[in-house]
């Protein structure tokens, strides 16, 4: 009996929680509206589903509670109304995916003319890189690491010469262009999450990941690690500033390119 | 059917000469059952309290000095680890498998009582060697539950060192342990049911825990791998999980490896052993309501069956935990559609626990309220886990509180519900003895409600975008300073919900010395446990014959029996229903 009120009470509770709480998600950055629209699609349908049976199960604790006299019925199997279930369970099933692998296709699907920057996750901190005038990143590997070269760059390959290297964990980005996060790590998984964006994606040593978005409003976000990387997890921060064109343009002109750190590089060490 | 002689045959016992002989070195499945019970409960409050700590450290940051962030991931990892493998899986196969399985079957005991108990004693070397870690250099591994290399082994994580190593070391030999104590549940399940028990009128609690045990023999091997190879790259330097990389400034020798070949090992083991853990749970909690509704688990044949196709999906949806580690991102169409297809077995169970309900006369004694609490979280547990099953769905929500929220649900607090159901439950049958039913309910009602509370606003702070795994969040723009005092709420109510666990062991513990004398069927059920000669039963379980069944387990409330319910034993009394036999 008690337990069939508390029931009812704990679904109502739930919705109001729902409606009440202050905790939902962050106004979206980016133009990932669809993986919006597939939560809230989720979101009716679970709840749907929640509130009816869940108010099913407390009206048939309170109805065939035990009384004097009280007998139950004795029906093995229905299987039609097992059928029945099953048919409508399954359309729940199709409502919810169908969006879900829609957002996904679009999620994999880099367009031709995304902007690509790298972003490089290390213990415990963020860098960038932005490919330079030919568009192109050049090689990295872990045995270039090194105090003058931080990037890993292979000094050997010319399209990492332009590379513009960007240090201290904060990157701008356009307003309305596609870009292409490539996600490489020196050490341990991290991942790349920035809450306003919704997409996020791991760096993983020894490949390379990548996410893609189209930043759709002005602004600094904080980028977080979302994948559990040793104790300063909790400290890995960075921000995404994402300006108007010509903003970024500018702030991007005050980064060095590879080639001018080596030639600062070997200024500095007195080398010939 | 066939009848297999295995069952009745009695020289195989050896009945136990010595207090020692029967209460510790025991191959009595009653006594090795209480053994792994009582083990893995034990370790369970260890984990408790480190959640507890946790809980401290996230509600009110910096207020005990010695949680640093290493002892946090310590915390974090520990717990994680302890309460999926060494308390639930410990609990619900090596507990209520070795109790349940022979009784409800009709056997003696198990088919291999001498492997039985070896595979209780390795499971607390496994324990033992687990806690040890507690006391080396560096203390245990901080490499949260799921050990993801390279940084489960590499500085910069605590327990690098050694920690790691005791807990694969441990993880190794839990499966050795488990390995041998499964084979047996499999095998005894298979050949030693008495005359009369076909597998379709076992009770679902044997179906679940049969299905489930498979399940366990055929995804640890890929954790036991997983375990060896890690520990290879750890001690002797192989390069299984690990690339070139770099390691506090310099870098390590390593080259080649692949981190992403571990999640899948991992998760080819993790995600069936969310099935491990929740179908021995789903059968348990079908007997309960069935029993305590007074009436037949509706669609029997179709509970097995969504039993069987639910472990055989586990295998082919593990995936759906690595939609975001960077792995072909092509595979997130294929396990987004098995992982929401495994939805559609799941549901037909809960539509039929609630249809059991339906019509029936529902005694609401303190294991039905648990096993209602049991449909209630479940449900909860399971529509969440459609978010998170879906694809792009996961997307915003992987790595945040609605995780922890959605995995605490319905694998946390559903299974320890059906656990404290089924505790209740049996207890007059293990201990002959009944314990007090206002401490049982006030027990409930703390337990169900507070768990709630715990857990529903994590839902909430996931999907403003709270990322797990932070030891605090510090000054973090989006999120507002309302979600501290939900995590001081969420703090208070779980340490409201751990201490009163206290009343559940009062009540168990005094029960079983002050106890009324209890009824050998208090609950008036028809499987073949409540029928034994003795309560509790004795070593061999049946004295000279075994029982014969005649019916399936659910024969309540048969129109014109004379009680509302038939014990499986009970011969047909009339030629109506002989066919059944």
């Amino acid at each position: 009996m008690r337990i069939a009120i508390v029931i009812g009470l704990l679904v109502i509770g739930s919705l109001v929680f729902h409606f009440l709480s202050p905790w939902r998600q962050t106004p979206i950055a980016s133009n990932w509206g669809e993986i919006d629209n597939a939560l809230t699609i989720t979101f009716w349908v679970c709840g749907a589903v929640f509130v009816a049976l869940n108010l099913f199960l407390a009206y048939s604790v309170f109805r065939f509670r035990h009384r004097e006299g009280h007998k139950a019925t004795y029906e093995p199997e229905n299987m039609a109304l097992e059928r029945r279930l099953t048919f409508w369970t399954a359309l729940g099933i199709v409502v919810m995916l169908a969006p879900g692998l829609l957002a996904w296709n679009k999620y994999i699907s880099v367009p031709q003319d995304a902007r690509v920057v790298e972003a490089i996750g290390q213990q415990w901190q963020w860098s960038f890189r932005f490919p330079g005038e030919d568009g192109v990143l050049g090689a990295v590997a872990t045995k270039h690491i090194g105090p003058d070269n931080p990037f890993g760059l292979n000094p050997d390959d010319p399209w990492g010469h332009d590379d513009i290297l960007v240090e201290g964990g904060e990157v701008h980005l356009p307003i309305d262009q596609p870009v292409k996060i490539v996600l490489r790590s020196n050490d341990v998984l991290h991942n790349f999450y920035v809450p306003q964006f919704r997409a996020k994606m791991d760096l993983v040593p020894g490949m390379i990941t990548y996410i893609w978005l189209t930043p759709i409003r002005t602004g600094t976000f904080e980028i977080l690690c979302a994948e559990y990387c040793g104790v300063g997890h909790y400290v890995m921060r960075g921000y995404v500033v994402i300006d108007e064109e010509a903003a970024f343009e500018a702030w991007l002109s005050e980064f060095p390119t590879y080639g001018q750190t080596r030639v600062i590089a070997a200024n500095e060490s007195g080398a010939p | 059917m066939t009848y297999t002689t295995i069952a009745e045959d009695t020289r195989a016992l050896h009945h136990p000469k010595t207090w020692v002989g029967k209460y510790v070195w025991s191959q009595d499945h009653k006594v090795i059952a209480v053994q792994y019970s009582l083990t893995a409960i034990g370790v369970g409050l260890v984990a408790l309290v480190l959640s507890g700590l946790m809980r401290l450290q996230l509600g009110f940051p910096g207020m005990i000095e010695f949680i640093t962030p290493q002892a946090y991931y310590q915390f974090v990892t520990m717990h994680g680890m302890i309460m999926v493998i060494y308390l639930l899986t410990a609990l619900l196969l090596g507990g209520f498998g070795n109790y349940m399985i022979p009784l409800m079957v009709g056997a003696r005991d198990m088919v291999f009582p001498y492997v039985n108990m070896l595979s209780y004693w390795v499971y607390l070397l496994s324990v033992i060697v687990l806690m040890a870690s507690f006391f080396v250099p560096g203390g245990p591994t901080g490499a949260g539950w799921t050990l993801y290399p390279p940084q489960a082994i590499t500085e910069g994580t605590p327990g690098a060192s050694w920690g790691i190593i005791l807990m694969l070391a441990s993880l190794g030999i839990f499966i050795v342990a488990f390995t041998m104590g499964g084979l047996n549940y499999v095998t005894t399940v298979l050949q030693a049911r008495t005359k009369g028990m076909t597998l379709m009128r076992m009770p679902c609690t044997v179906w679940g825990i049969f299905v489930a045990t498979i399940l366990g023999l055929l995804a640890f091997p890929a954790l036991l791998v997983a375990a060896v190879m890690m520990m290879l790259d750890r001690v002797i330097g192989t390069s299984f999980f690990m690339p070139s990389i770099i390691s506090m400034g310099e870098p390590l020798a390593h080259s080649g490896g692949s981190p992403i070949l571990f999640q899948h090992l991992f998760w080819f083991f993790g995600h069936p052993e969310v099935y491990i853990v929740a179908l021995p749970a789903f059968g348990i909690v079908s007997d309960l309501i069935s029993t305590h509704a007074r009436k037949n688990i509706f669609g029997y044949r179709m509970m097995v069956w969504a039993i069987i196709i639910i472990g055989v999906l586990s295998f082919f949806v593990w995936a759906h935990h690595m939609y975001v580690s960077g792995m072909n991102p092509y595979f997130g169409f294929f396990f987004a559609t098995s992982t929401l297809i495994i939805a559609v077995p799941t549901a037909i169970k809960v539509y039929n626990w609630v249809l059991t309900l339906w019509q029936g006369d529902i005694h609401l004694r303190t294991p039905m309220l648990f096993a209602i609490g049991f449909i209630f979280t479940f449900i909860h547990g399971g529509l969440t886990g459609l978010f998170l099953g879906n694809v792009s769905v996961d997307v915003p929500l992987s790595d945040t509180y609605f995780v922890v929220g959605h995995f605490h649900m319905v694998m946390g607090v559903s299974p320890i519900l059906v656990v404290f159901g089924a505790i209740y439950h049996w207890y007059p049958k293990i201990t002959g003895r009944m314990w007090n039913a206002t401490l049982g309910q006030l027990h409930f009602w703390i337990t169900f409600l507070g768990t709630y509370v715990i857990y529903l606003p994590m839902h909430y702070l996931g999907l403003l975008g709270v990322p797990r795994r932070y030891y605090e969040m510090g000054e973090t723009e989006f999120v507002p300073a309302s979600a501290q005092w939900a995590n001081e709420a969420i703090t208070i109510a779980a340490l409201t919900v751990g201490v009163a666990q206290l009343i559940f062991f009062y009540n168990m513990i005094s029960s079983y010395f002050r106890g009324p004398k209890a009824d050998p069927n208090p609950w008036g059920a028809t499987s073949l446990e409540w029928q034994t000669p003795k309560t509790p039963p004795e070593h061999g379980n049946w004295g000279p014959t075994l029982p014969t069944v005649y019916r399936w387990a659910y024969d309540y409330s048969v129109p014109g029996a004379a009680q509302d319910f038939i014990p499986q034993n009970v011969p047909p009394d009339g030629a109506a229903r002989d066919r059944d036999m």
